[in-house]
């Protein structure tokens, strides 16, 4: 009798926390990010188009993509590079290391801007150095307030997300395959690729998918350091301007210009879900 | 001497793995580092197959140091404990590894592994993925890939360790028919005795990094050199003052003994095959009795000492609280650093020797079974 009184329970705490979850979801997420989409059309789809055709938002979307594939490269290299020493050596340092590279997770986007202003700017220490290479080059590199600036801040706030997806994996599955493959004769780059590379991909995916969509949606440090529009504003910054700018049509505007950001988004995660679905179903692993 | 490590120590840390280790395997041999965790076995294991380098002293294998040679040119096969099986390969492509690596000629590599298939039983699985395969299927695959690249010695580490009990004894089995069947020179890690001296023909035994003896399963059960080996092998109790027992005397230069469960004899006061041996016996409560399956195990009190038997089912029944009679045949003696055994001078006066001491060693039962 009391097991089944248990069960009851367990069932109703089933369906409260079902519920809750779904509410929340739906309530937080869902319903706001459909209201973009229904707002951004408010004035009609010619609107919405045209809203998209003007040059600075398509100066800002190619800057978008540009600072977001940098972050993507850059980060993925350096993730797979960091995950690999932390899991595989033991040094001195190591918990420094792994600490250092949370910091973007941990400090305000504004203040990771503000400080590459401080290394890059006129004042900043590194100004003479890049200054040294633009007179010995005959090239004229700006940082702060130019696309380089915006590139590196956008690399600074997705620092972490590659190798704190791998850094787990990599704990978890050891290194007994590895060595395996290394007593049989197997050379480093190949082991990589035959035995390391299957065991990591998924989460190395997910670490760039989030990597990706941090860098679309980067605000706060690429703000700091991207002062011109038409030229080095991204589309958030873009998106904020519009807004800012006050009347009913570029409110609008501002919205429909949002909703590529969404839905970029929302097709990166149906694929990635698609791609791993397709995967798991051919190799029969789950 | 096929393989032979001479003087090796190697220490990760403060932690010293091996001292002083040496010994030699002859060629063709099955041979078991037998030791709790931590004594160093899989640190030997590594060392030999090139995954750990030793701080000082040589490593040979047939007749050349390899302590300079990277792990893949030993020719050596290694079957981790966990297998270490690559699971987004198919059982074929694990067998195949590590041929594809060594750039043999796709035929003959279909070949080889359909020859290693056939060997291990494993024919029709050879698209599955490991974890489509039952644990033994697993060993039997980690394997065939490690006897691919017709290895010279194969090293296994713990290879029953992650087997669940029931098919561990066949696999043991197995194992060894397989090893003896393809001759190749062998030598696996185990912390499990019975494992020990089932399958291997020579077994090594290490404690604390050192090795304590070398010497064949029977050897090591019957003539233990050292207090850790006599207290290792088997189920050992340890008594201070063993002198309290009949028929044994202390001397001061032994700081106790060590009796095993196969060297007492308890039987009713009344039992026949007894009489002649009776006055030698003395008193023996039962405390506890525990069932092991293929047998009973008694704990005795006897004058204040614990002392454990075992007891065929075959025999009559006994109970806890029953008073038996109680001959202890042998214990070893032991000093800071040897073992030596100890005879019952009553039964050695009568002339009772252990002529049953070779039928314990195969059968799970005490010398007189009634």
């Amino acid at each position: 009798m009391e097991k089944k009184t248990r069960r009851e329970e367990s069932k109703a705490a089933k369906a409260i926390l079902i519920t809750i979850s779904f509410l929340f979801v739906g309530l937080m997420l869902v319903v706001p990010l459909i209201s973009i989409l229904v707002n951004s059309l408010s004035k009609g789809f010619g609107f919405y188009l045209s809203s998209l055709g003007t040059k600075f938002v398509s100066s800002a979307l190619k800057i978008t993509i540009l600072a977001t594939a940098a972050a993507v490269l850059v980060n993925t290299l350096f993730g797979l590079v960091a995950s690999w020493a932390l899991t595989r050596f033991s040094f001195k340092g190591k918990q420094v290391l792994s600490t250092l590279i949370d910091i973007p997770f941990s400090i305000s986007p504004v203040i990771a801007g503000l400080a590459y202003i401080m290394t890059f700017g006129r004042m900043g220490w590194a100004a003479p150095i890049v200054e040294g290479i633009n007179n010995a080059l005959g090239t004229d590199i700006q940082i702060v307030f130019a696309i380089p600036g915006v590139l590196l801040a956008t690399i600074f706030v997705t620092f972490p997300f590659v190798s704190r997806e791998l850094i787990p994996v990599l704990n978890a599955e050891g290194t007994d395959e590895e060595e395996a493959a290394a007593l049989m004769g197997a050379k480093g780059f190949s082991i990589f690729k035959s035995i390391t590379f299957p065991k990591i991909k998924w989460a190395l995916l997910y670490g760039m998918i989030l990597c990706f969509a941090r860098a679309l949606g980067e605000f706060g440090a690429v703000h700091a350091l991207s002062k011109t529009r038409g030229k080095t504003f991204t589309l958030p910054l873009e998106i904020d301007a519009l807004y800012l700018s006050g009347s009913a049509d570029s409110i609008v505007a501002s919205f429909a210009v949002s909703s590529i950001l969404v839905i970029m988004a929302v097709i990166i995660l149906i694929l990635r879900n698609l791609l791993e679905h397709r995967e798991k179903g051919k190799s029969g692993i789950v | 001497m096929y393989v032979e490590l001479k003087q090796i120590n190697k220490s990760f840390g403060d932690f010293q793995a091996s001292r002083d280790v040496s010994f030699g395997i002859e060629k063709g041999s099955l041979v078991a580092l037998l030791g709790p965790s931590g004594s160093g076995k899989t640190t030997i294991l590594r060392m030999i197959a090139g995954l750990e380098t030793p701080d000082s002293g040589d490593i040979i294998i047939d007749g050349a140091r390899v302590n300079d040679i990277p792990p893949a040119e030993r020719g050596i096969g290694f079957v981790f404990q966990n297998y270490a099986l690559f699971r987004y390969m198919t059982v074929y492509d694990n067998i195949a590894y590590g041929l594809k690596i060594k750039k043999m000629p796709k035929e003959q590599i279909k070949k080889r592994v359909t020859e290693l298939l056939e060997l291990t039983g494993l024919t029709g699985m050879e698209k599955r993925y490991p974890n489509q395969l039952s644990g033994g299927q697993r060993q039997r695959v980690a394997f065939a890939r490690a006897l691919a690249p017709e290895p010279q010695l194969l090293l296994l580490d713990e290879p029953f360790a992650a087997i669940d009990a029931k098919v561990r004894h066949e696999l043991r089995t197995w194992l060894r028919e397989m090893i003896l069947k393809v001759g190749i020179t062998s030598i696996f890690v185990t912390h499990d005795q019975d494992e020990a001296v089932e399958v291997a023909s020579q077994i090594i035994v290490t404690n604390q990094g050192r090795i304590e003896q070398i010497g064949e399963p029977k050897e090591i059960y019957t003539e233990p050199k050292t207090p850790f080996v006599t207290e290792f092998i088997g189920q050992p109790t340890f008594i201070e003052d063993y002198g309290k027992l009949k028929g044994f005397r202390k001397e001061k230069k032994y700081k106790g003994a060590i009796i095993r469960p196969e060297f007492v004899e308890a039987f009713k006061s009344d039992n026949k095959t007894f009489k002649d041996v009776m006055d030698c016996s003395e008193e023996g409560v039962i405390t506890d009795i525990l069932f092991r399956g293929t047998s009973l195990e008694l704990k005795l009190d006897v004058g204040g000492v614990t002392l454990t038997t075992h007891r065929s089912l075959d025999r009559r029944k006994v109970s806890v609280g029953e008073k038996m009679r109680v001959i202890i045949y042998r214990v070893f003696a032991v000093d800071e650093t040897a073992a030596y055994p100890m005879d019952n001078e009553e039964l050695a006066k009568r002339n009772v020797k252990y002529n049953h001491l070779e039928a314990y060693l195969y059968s799970k039962d005490g010398y007189f079974v009634v």
